[in-house]
């Protein structure tokens, strides 16, 4: 299908992303993430900026989805601080000390963050609609006609507009994936999560998806934190790219600099072995 | 035969409200035994170890001690301490509740447990409270695996009420037991026993399926209202509620889905982003 999108107003300036400003939207500071003895991430710092779009490339088991989950809060963190907007997103400053934080606190900071998941994890129990007005409802309190209103031009943007009264269970995979889209910025986060959102895809169905991503990519400020072995689409939208192997960044630059002429022999094999892949 | 048929007729009236006895005892017990067995199998999932204990201690005392014993317990016993309940059908839905709200506590901790990791995060994800992901996402999915086995507790409870007839409760099994003594046709009356029981069941059944019909079509995997006339539970697993979105990588066109088998679509991959 032909996805040629309207672009509706995402509460966002329909100008480039902004410039690095400042503070960081995203930080992580020694952040250390282990499975019993596997040390997965170890000390690990970088940050991003404010409208920054960061693709995290590396090998299977390098640490790439444990990032998004840790900002996520779907993981907790065993050492380090995560920052959001220099918020402490994994504790909470009681009495000038950092303390682990607590379930209401964590959805403050929560609130800025959305993520759309490699299965699109979907609620089955609620139509497509449903899937995209429950939360802006029950949990930013929109009023139910304005979040409907919102829904569907974020639906009418993914291309699903005539969709809204189906059940996700009647979508294709591509379909599934583009809902789970709309659902996510319904929740107007300042952070998109992107983990391999296209891998569970089959090939014909890919470019829709990777296309409704370059489109509010385009026309949005909102800050991205992709995973992907697409890397042409990586090339497109980010700013920077990050390389990991083993937890650690082994390289980062701009895409074309990554692409063209990687320094780091890991970068080179792993970015060799994605290409023959294809 | 003869005069078996004529006592029947002339009991009809007292048959007719052990009847409502026996129907009274049945529902009145499935409702405290279902609120029961949401707020044990809830607590049974707490994060707080204290609140799992209680609720552990609760649920396997009330397992582990026979419905008879209970039974009698509160119409005898609980008296003799100076509580009186003032009816014997009121003891008999609190015995009922009591133990099959313990059993169904099991039931609906497992079937929430049986919704995929990916629904809980996709709710987390939305930054849903853990009240909303449990009342917006989870139950909804979860109730659709409990229903069968629900089904199975209601036609066991009803199975279990002729222990109302030995706390002087004139229930089915009581008002059979007196057209046995009238008449001396013990065959025919025990006869005529299974026949009203197995018809009481099987009408529970029919309900419980049309439930679950309808709860399985909610999830946009409905079969319509063909199944419901079969007795046995058509998932009594409740493997097929990985059926939600969380495994399905696959694509499925929507011609295709709608002749899917609930079967089928259950055979998700794993659960959600990289878990
Ligand atoms: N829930 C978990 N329990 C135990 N170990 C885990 C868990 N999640 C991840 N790991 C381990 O953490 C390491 C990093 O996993 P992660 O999923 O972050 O890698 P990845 O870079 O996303 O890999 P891929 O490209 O295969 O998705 C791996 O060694 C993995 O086995
Ligand atoms: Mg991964």
């Amino acid at each position: 299908m032909a996805t040629e999108p309207k672009i509706p107003d995402l509460s966002e300036v329909d100008t480039p992303p902004n410039l690095p400003t400042g503070t960081p939207m995203v930080q992580f500071d020694k952040v250390v993430k282990r499975f019993g003895d596997n040390v997965v991430l170890d000390h690990l710092d970088f940050s991003v900026e404010q409208g920054e779009r960061v693709t995290l490339i590396g090998p299977s088991g390098s640490g790439k989805t444990t990032i998004l989950r840790l900002l996520m809060t779907l993981e907790r963190i065993n050492d380090g601080v995560i920052y959001v907007e220099g918020q402490p997103l994994s504790h909470m400053d009681r009495g000038g000390k950092l303390v682990p934080a607590n379930e209401r606190y964590l959805s403050t900071v929560r609130k800025k963050i959305g993520m759309v998941f490699q299965q699109f994890n979907l609620f089955p129990n609620m139509k497509v609609l449903e899937n995209v007005i429950e939360a802006p409802v029950h949990v930013l309190g929109v009023p139910k006609d304005e979040a409907v209103e919102r829904a569907k031009k974020l639906l009418d943007l993914v291309g699903l507009a005539d969709r809204v009264g189906q059940h996700p269970t009647s979508l294709s995979g591509g379909q599934q994936q583009r809902v789970a889209i709309a659902r996510a910025l319904a929740m107007q986060p300042d952070v998109l999560l992107l983990d391999e959102v296209t891998s569970a895809l089959d090939p014909e169905l890919v470019a829709d998806v990777l296309n409704v991503l370059r489109d509010i990519a385009r026309t949005t400020t909102i800050t991205m934190l992709i995973v992907t072995h697409e890397m042409h689409f990586a090339r497109d939208v980010s700013n920077r790219i990050l390389m990991f192997d083993k937890g650690r960044i082994v390289e980062e630059g701009a895409p074309d600099k990554i692409f063209s002429e990687p320094e780091n022999d890991r970068t080179q094999t792993f970015l060799r072995a994605v290409l023959e892949e294809r | 035969m003869g005069s078996f048929l004529s006592q029947l007729s002339q009991s009809w009236g007292n048959i007719g409200s052990a009847l409502v006895i026996t129907v009274e005892g049945t529902i009145g017990g499935a409702i405290l035994a279902l609120v029961l067995a949401f707020v044990l199998g809830l607590m049974a999932l707490s994060r707080f170890v204290v609140v799992r204990g209680v609720a552990r201690t609760i649920i396997e005392f009330f397992r582990g001690t026979s419905l008879y014993v209970q039974l009698f317990w509160l119409y005898f016993a609980l008296p003799v301490l100076g509580f009186k309940i003032s009816s014997a059908l009121l003891c008999a839905i609190i015995a009922f509740g009591l133990n099959f709200g313990a059993y169904g506590a099991e039931v609906v901790r497992g079937a929430i447990n049986a919704v995929p990791r990916a629904q809980w995060e996709g709710a987390i994800a939305l930054n849903m409270s853990p009240f909303q992901r449990m009342r917006l996402v989870i139950l909804p999915q979860a109730w659709v695996a409990m229903i069968p086995p629900f089904n199975n507790l209601l036609i066991q409870l009803l199975k279990s009420t002729p222990l109302m007839s030995l706390v002087t409760i004139a229930d089915l099994t009581f008002e059979a037991q007196q057209l046995r003594s009238a008449t001396g046709q013990t065959a025919w009356s025990y006869l005529f026993l299974l026949v009203v029981y197995f018809i009481l069941a099987y009408i529970l059944t029919l309900l419980m399926n049309a439930l679950e019909s309808v709860a399985k079509a909610r999830l946009g995997r409905g079969t319509g209202l063909r199944g419901i006339f079969r007795m046995r539970p058509a998932d009594p697993t409740g493997k097929s509620l990985g059926a939600g979105l969380a495994g399905a990588g696959t694509e499925i066109e929507p011609v295709e889905a709608a002749n899917l088998t609930s079967k089928t679509m259950g055979a998700g991959g794993p659960g959600g982003g990289g878990v």
